[in-house]
């Protein structure tokens, strides 16, 4: 790579995905971090029992988030040849851990709101 | 949408703000430095990726320049995804797209070939008769493969009788992998071939032989297959600690090196080639050939003067230096990509180098400064050696490692990350390259 600025990524990113839908993936991670950091000033608290639960999609987004690298890249675990290699796997599949609990957190917090002491 | 911006934030008002705030980020546009006004007439043969980018870059720069594209095909190919098209990794249609998809508005595409330069008059004459002057010329025309060199092949044979030829196009490409594919069922012996001439991306003709080898493999029929590598000199690949990496490989997977075999002629009817070697010419028996021919300087450069006199003579290549890429005795003509008398180079990472040089080279012309970008030869290879894995090679002229990504990705280690790179960032980079972007 000669140059790395964020221009530079961002335009590689908008042709990986197609500019639309590159944005549009962008504009979803930000609503669903929005409406995540919406429901816990609106809480004023974390809600343990919801997160507890949120935990348990955790695994499947580790696995789901690999599983689609893998499916859209002709690859397989056995090629994972390197350190480089392993901690690149391990950060998509944490990223779809993270991911995947942060989103049901929001919905759970979104559908079932906490009641509020009168 | 509306939002009071007395009233407390609900949820609607949230989610306004956060649409708001990607919209900003989505229409924030690049500033760029101001435009040099010029009314420049500068000629790009040739609409490739050196040519493409370039005009892009340009276009940018400067203000008012009338830049004109000369290139006979419609198509734009993305010439790096043809080694995964004849691997039955990707379909054709994945390296084809129009050239007028990625050029800038305020420069005008001519689809002829450019018939002849004259360098003297400072004119370039199209097939159809056309003269335009220029005051700047970039070749960028790419090469020509010379299929006609080998005897006894032409490219219909390509996907029948065991005959692959991925660098004719996407076509043939996908006409390589149904011949390759049979290959890796049936089994038998394989020669993976590349040509003596000077050629685009040398890592190719050892990705093919990788990557079928190891199609085979995975389909269990590693005991059926006899894979050859045919080198064209004593060494498998122009930097010697690559070659070196590669030979060891070939071990490792049982794939025999043949040192300084020339493809010469085929007898497709009795599937035997014939090699020029030192010790004289060798027929060799195959039931999958894989043919590179000899490749060349297109007619309009050897014809127009602009070819070193003294260097690859039977290929043609244009006369420059190999830092400023500006020829050596017309000043007001540079070479870009394929087409150049460098040393290294003929692969689109080396072009996304370049286009950066001889833009430099332009617009301080134009301006009256001192150019500061210089070209080091570097190529970028990133060498798959399965399905799955690669080694990103980077290098320049002095056969030096060049890695972007010291001691996080190593150069010569098999790693999935490298692969990922070229299959999913590779045409990315490349088509923000396109773009002028990268």
């Amino acid at each position: 790579m000669k140059e790395m600025t964020l221009s530079t990524f961002l335009a590689v990113f908008e042709e990986i995905f197609g500019r639309g839908l590159f944005w549009a993936m962008v504009v979803a991670a930000v609503i669903v971090t929005a409406l995540y950091l919406f429901v816990l000033i609106r809480d004023r608290a974390v809600s343990w029992k919801k997160f507890l639960f949120a935990q348990i999609s955790m695994p499947f987004g580790f696995v789901g988030a690999i599983w689609f690298v893998m499916a859209m890249t002709h690859s397989h675990l056995t090629d994972l040849g390197g350190p480089v290699d392993l901690i690149v796997f391990l950060m998509v599949g944490v990223g779809g851990a993270i991911g995947a609990a942060i989103l049901v957190y929001t919905i759970e917090s979104l559908l079932s709101p906490p009641q509020k002491p009168e | 949408m509306t939002n009071s911006l007395n009233a407390p934030i609900g949820r609607r008002g949230f989610l306004g703000l956060a649409a708001g705030g990607a919209a900003l980020v989505v229409s924030t546009q690049e500033t760029n430095a101001a435009a040099i006004p010029t009314n420049a007439k500068i000629i790009i043969i040739g609409a490739g990726a050196g040519g493409t980018a370039l005009a892009n870059r340009l276009v940018d720069r400067l203000d008012g320049a009338e830049i004109t594209l000369i290139d006979p095909r419609p198509q734009h190919l993305y010439q790096p995804g043809l080694s995964l098209v004849a691997a039955g990794l990707k379909p054709a249609n994945y390296v084809v797209s129009k050239t007028t998809d990625w050029l800038p508005t305020g420069v005008s595409l001519i689809t002829e070939k450019a018939a002849a330069i004259d360098p003297d008059k400072k004119t370039v004459t199209t097939e159809s008769g056309q003269i335009l002057a220029y005051d700047f010329l970039v070749v960028a025309p790419g090469l020509v493969l010379d299929h006609d060199a080998i005897d006894g092949f032409s490219l219909d044979m390509v996907g029948t009788n065991g005959i692959g030829s991925l660098y004719a196009g996407p076509e043939y490409a996908a006409k390589t992998w149904q011949a390759a594919s049979k290959y890796t069922e049936e089994g038998g012996i394989g020669l993976f071939t590349r040509p003596a001439t000077e050629m685009k991306c040398a890592g190719a003709p050892l990705k093919h032989t990788f990557l079928i080898d190891d199609i085979a493999r995975r389909a269990g029929n590693a005991g059926k297959m006899d894979v050859h590598y045919m080198a064209n000199n004593n060494s498998l690949f122009g930097v010697p600690i690559v070659s070196e990496k590669v030979r060891m490989l070939f071990g490792d997977r049982g794939i025999t090196p043949n040192y300084s075999h020339v493809l010469k002629s085929i007898d497709a009817g009795a599937k035997r080639a014939t090699f020029t070697t030192e010790n004289g010419e060798v027929e060799r028996d195959y039931d999958y050939l894989h043919v590179i021919p000899p490749q060349r300087a297109p007619e309009v450069i050897r014809q127009s003067g602009l070819s070193w006199a003294d260097k690859w003579t039977d290929q043609g290549w244009v006369e420059c230096d190999k830092t400023t890429l500006r020829h050596l005795r017309y000043p007001d003509i540079w070479a870009l990509g394929d087409v150049a008398g460098v040393p290294k180079g003929k692969t689109a990472a080396s072009v996304k180098w370049q286009v950066v040089v001889v833009e430099d080279q332009i617009v301080s012309t134009i301006a009256g400064a001192d150019p500061t970008e210089t070209y080091n030869g570097y190529t970028s290879c990133p060498m798959i050696t399965r399905v799955g894995r690669a080694m990103l090679i980077e290098f320049d002229y002095d056969n030096n490692l060049t890695p972007s990504f010291p001691g996080i990705i190593a150069p010569l280690e098999e790693l999935w990350i490298s692969w990922l790179m070229k299959e999913v960032a590779l045409k990315a980079t490349y088509n923000a390259m396109l773009r002028g972007k990268a």
